[in-house]
C-alpha cells in the first residue's frame, strides 16, 4: 500500500487552486519591478516573439485529473479527490481527430489515465488508427494499486503501448519523499512486471521510458548523465531495465508553485530558471509541436497552459470544432512559467530539447 | 553593508571579471574546465567540491555545491559522507601536528 503524500490544492481550498491567482503571482513581483525580464521580453531579444507552432507531431490527451497519488510537485494538482474525467462523448471526438491527424504521436496522460473507467475502450479504439507512437503516461503504482489493474502490463503489450513512467530517483527515500510512502517499492515491483513481459528490455520493441523530475527547488542536471546513474542503480539493485530517461524541469505552477512559495524558494527558483535560459531551446519546446486536449475537450498549447486554463489563441478552441490547419496558424500563449521549458538543455514531456 | 555575506551576492560572482577582465576570464575558463567530465565524473568532482567547500567554510560554495549535488541526484547521505571525508582530513591535519609537539617535548624535556 502507498500512503498519500498530501491533498490537492482544490481539496485544501487553497487560493493557488485558482489558475488566475497563479498567473497573477507569475506576472507580479520580480517580473513587474524590472528585476527579471518577462518571458516575452526574453524571447524578443532573439526575435522569437510571438512564438508560432511548427508541424503538429503530438496530440497529448488528458483523460482526467483523478490519480491514486498526490505527489508533492504535481503540476496537474491531481489526486483521488479530483473528479474531472473525460467522458465517452469527448473520447469519441478525440478518436475522430486521431483518425485524421497529421500527428505521429498520441500521448495519454492524467492524473492516472488508467483510472478513467473508459480508458481501455479508448486505447483499443485509438490503437486501431495506426498511430506510430502511442504513449500512456503511467505512474507505475496504479498497476499494483488494485487487482483490477494487475493485468495492465499485458493490456499495454497487446496494444503496443509505449509506457512512460515517473521515477524521481533510484533510492527509496527520495522517491517516497516526493510521491508518498511505499511508492518506491510499488514502482519497483511494477517495473519488474513490465520487464518480465519484455517492456524496457534491451533490443525489445516494447518501449519503457522513465521521467525524472527534481524532488525540490533545483533544476535537473544533464539528462544523459542522469540516465547512466539511473540505469546503473536500477540494474544493480533491482535487475531493472528501461530504455530512455527524460529529465523534466518542474514548472512553477500548481503544487510546485505552492511548495516554492511556502518554502521561500520562489524568487531564487525563478532566478535559476531565468539565468539558465537557453534561446536554442525555444524553437524546440513542446508547445511548438503539440496540442494538449483537456478532459473536457478544450485545446491548449501544452499541458501546463491547460492547468493554467490558458486556452489556445485560435478560432478553434475545442475538440468538437478541431481543425489542424486553423490551429497551426495560432500564436502560442506564454507567461513566466515558460522559463521552465527553456532552462539549460530545455525541458518537455520528451525530456531535453537542446544539446 | 548590513551583512558580510549575502546569498544574493553569489549571483554576482561573474562580475569580478568587470574589474580585471583577463584574469577573471582566465579564472572562469579554468573553473569551468575543471568541473567538466574527465577521468573523474562531474558528479565525483561535485562531491569533492562540496567537501572542500566545508573545510574552507565558504558559505557561497556550500550553497552552490549543495544545490549542484542535488541536481546531480546525489543523496543527502552521500553528501554527509563527503563532508566527513573533508572533516577527517581537517581534524587529521590538526592532530598530525601533535607529532611536532611530541618531538619538541622530547627534545626539550627528554
Amino acid at each position: 500500500m502507498t500512503k498519500l503524500k498530501t491533498q490537492s490544492l482544490h481539496k485544501r481550498n487553497s487560493e493557488l487552486a485558482q489558475s488566475n491567482k497563479q498567473l497573477e503571482i507569475l506576472s507580479n513581483g520580480i517580473f513587474a519591478n524590472g528585476e527579471l525580464p518577462t518571458f516575452a521580453e526574453k524571447i524578443e531579444e532573439t526575435g522569437q516573439f510571438p512564438m508560432k507552432p511548427k508541424k503538429l507531431e503530438i496530440l497529448q490527451i488528458n483523460l482526467g485529473y483523478m490519480c491514486n497519488q498526490t505527489c508533492d510537485h504535481c503540476h496537474v494538482d491531481a489526486g483521488p479527490d479530483r473528479k474531472e474525467i473525460m467522458t465517452v462523448e469527448t473520447m469519441k471526438q478525440c478518436l475522430e481527430v486521431i483518425k485524421n491527424t497529421g500527428a505521429h504521436t498520441v500521448d495519454l496522460t492524467g492524473g492516472a489515465p488508467e483510472m478513467n473507467p473508459n480508458f481501455r475502450w479508448f486505447v483499443e479504439e485509438a490503437s486501431k488508427a495506426g498511430i506510430e507512437d502511442f504513449i500512456v503516461r503511467s505512474n507505475l503504482t496504479i498497476i499494483r494499486a488494485n487487482k483490477k489493474y494487475y493485468d495492465l502490463p499485458q493490456f499495454f503489450k497487446k496494444h503496443n503501448v509505449h509506457v512512460i513512467s515517473s521515477m524521481p530517483h533510484w533510492t527509496r527515500g527520495k522517491t517516497d519523499k516526493q510521491r508518498g510512502e511505499g511508492v518506491f517499492d510499488m514502482s519497483i515491483k511494477a517495473l519488474q512486471e513490465l520487464n518480465a513481459i519484455g517492456y524496457g528490455m534491451p533490443d525489445s520493441d516494447l518501449r519503457l521510458d522513465l521521467v525524472y523530475n527534481p524532488s525540490g527547488a533545483f533544476l535537473p542536471t544533464n539528462q544523459e548523465n542522469m540516465k547512466k546513474d539511473f540505469k546503473k542503480a536500477l540494474l544493480e539493485d533491482f535487475g531493472i531495465h528501461f530504455h530512455d530517461l527524460f529529465a523534466i524541469t518542474n514548472l512553477p505552477i500548481a503544487r510546485f508553485l505552492d511548495f516554492l512559495i511556502a518554502s521561500e524558494n520562489y524568487e531564487e527558483y525563478m532566478y535559476q530558471l531565468v539565468e539558465a535560459y537557453n534561446p536554442a531551446a525555444v524553437k524546440n519546446v513542446m508547445c511548438t509541436n503539440t496540442i494538449s486536449i483537456s478532459w473536457d475537450g478544450w485545446l491548449y498549447d501544452c499541458d501546463f497552459n491547460q492547468m493554467l486554463e490558458l486556452k489556445v489563441d485560435s478560432d478553434v478552441k475545442h475538440i468538437s470544432e478541431y481543425n489542424e490547419d486553423v490551429l497551426n496558424d495560432r500564436n502560442i500563449i506564454i507567461s513566466q512559467h515558460c522559463y521552465g521549458c527553456t532552462a539549460g538543455a530545455g525541458s518537455s514531456c520528451q525530456g531535453s530539447v537542446a544539446d | 553593508m548590513a551583512d558580510y555575506y549575502d546569498p544574493k551576492d553569489l549571483r554576482k560572482f561573474g562580475k569580478i571579471t568587470e574589474w580585471s577582465e583577463e584574469l577573471g576570464e582566465k579564472f572562469f575558463d579554468y573553473y569551468g574546465k575543471v568541473f567538466e567530465e574527465g577521468k573523474l565524473t562531474a558528479r565525483e568532482k561535485s562531491l569533492i567540491a562540496l567537501a572542500v567547500a566545508h573545510t574552507e567554510q565558504c558559505p557561497y560554495c556550500i550553497d552552490a555545491y549543495t544545490k549542484d549535488a542535488l541536481q546531480r541526484g546525489v543523496t543527502k547521505e552521500e553528501m554527509m559522507e563527503a563532508i566527513h571525508a573533508g572533516a577527517a582530513i581537517k581534524s587529521g591535519a590538526t592532530l598530525v601536528h601533535g607529532v611536532m609537539m611530541m618531538n619538541k617535548v622530547n627534545k626539550l624535556d627528554g
